[in-house]
């Protein structure tokens, strides 16, 4: 018996919706009754891939960026949509510390810190096209009282 | 912009916001950068007793103050670091060139 449950967001790529989306895929999975370190590790998690989709999927033009999210039994799949520049190579740009922006302070962590929060990561990209990051996390896997 | 700082000395303190993330990073950054060239500043406090939400961003931020601070022969430490922040701090590492402080750090000049 697996329950499923979708939502669609899309929103303009401007910084000041950043919190707008956190807080949105926050109130969609209290549904999974997670904790709150879940929510704050997703919450984290998605904060990296927008700011990604932003800063250098539309190099901070105002398009469309488009979350997408699942949830099958306590499972938790985001995604996040960008029809921006897309990356060149993918294995290069998920290392820590690398960035193609050390000018602007882009740390170079926000593909470390989706894989440290969420259980699985996936990006699919083509330069000129887009890039879509893919993310699952289980949510309550620890049993609570 | 709130009152995100306070200088007392040569200590600049940041009260940072509750959420830093890459939409106020920048104001912060700015500002903080402005202080920097106008005093002699020696120490960067980074307070995070309001923040319950960082990401990568907030690192870039503390990194770039780091480096600045470090140029000029200073230092910078964090304090009232919750678990969250802890854990977002150690992940990218800033712990290694950053006293961190569950609560309020030694003044500076009590030595």
């Amino acid at each position: 018996m697996s329950e499923t449950n979708e939502m669609k967001l899309e929103f303009d790529s401007r910084p000041c919706n950043e919190s707008f989306a956190r807080v949105s895929v926050a109130a969609f999975m209290t549904q999974l009754n997670p904790t709150l370190e879940e929510v704050a590790d997703v919450k984290t998690a998605l904060s990296e891939a927008v700011t990604n989709a932003i800063v250098h999927g539309y190099e901070n033009k105002v398009q469309k960026i488009y979350i997408e999210c699942r949830m099958e039994d306590q499972e938790l799949q985001v995604k996040v949509t960008d029809y921006g520049v897309g990356i060149e190579n993918v294995e290069l740009a998920m290392q820590p510390l690398y960035t193609t922006k050390p000018d602007e302070e882009r740390s170079g962590m926000g593909f470390a810190f989706m894989e440290a929060f969420m259980d699985e990561l996936s990006v699919e990209s083509e330069p000129g096209k887009g890039t879509t990051v893919c993310m699952r996390k289980r949510i309550g896997r620890f049993e609570r009282k | 912009m709130e009152q995100y700082f306070e200088i007392s000395g040569t200590d600049l303190q940041i009260f940072l916001p509750e959420e830093v993330d890459h939409f106020n990073a920048e104001q912060l950054r700015k500002e903080a950068d402005r202080i920097l060239q106008s005093r002699n500043i020696r120490r960067i406090v980074f307070d995070f007793s309001r923040t319950q939400f960082m990401d990568s961003s907030g690192i870039g931020v503390i990194m770039g103050r780091y480096k600045n601070m470090r140029f000029m022969g200073g230092t910078v430490i964090a304090v009232h670091v919750n678990e969250r922040i802890r854990r977002i701090l150690t992940l990218s590492g800033v712990y290694k060139v950053l006293d961190i402080y569950e609560g309020q750090a030694v003044p500076f000049n009590m030595f």
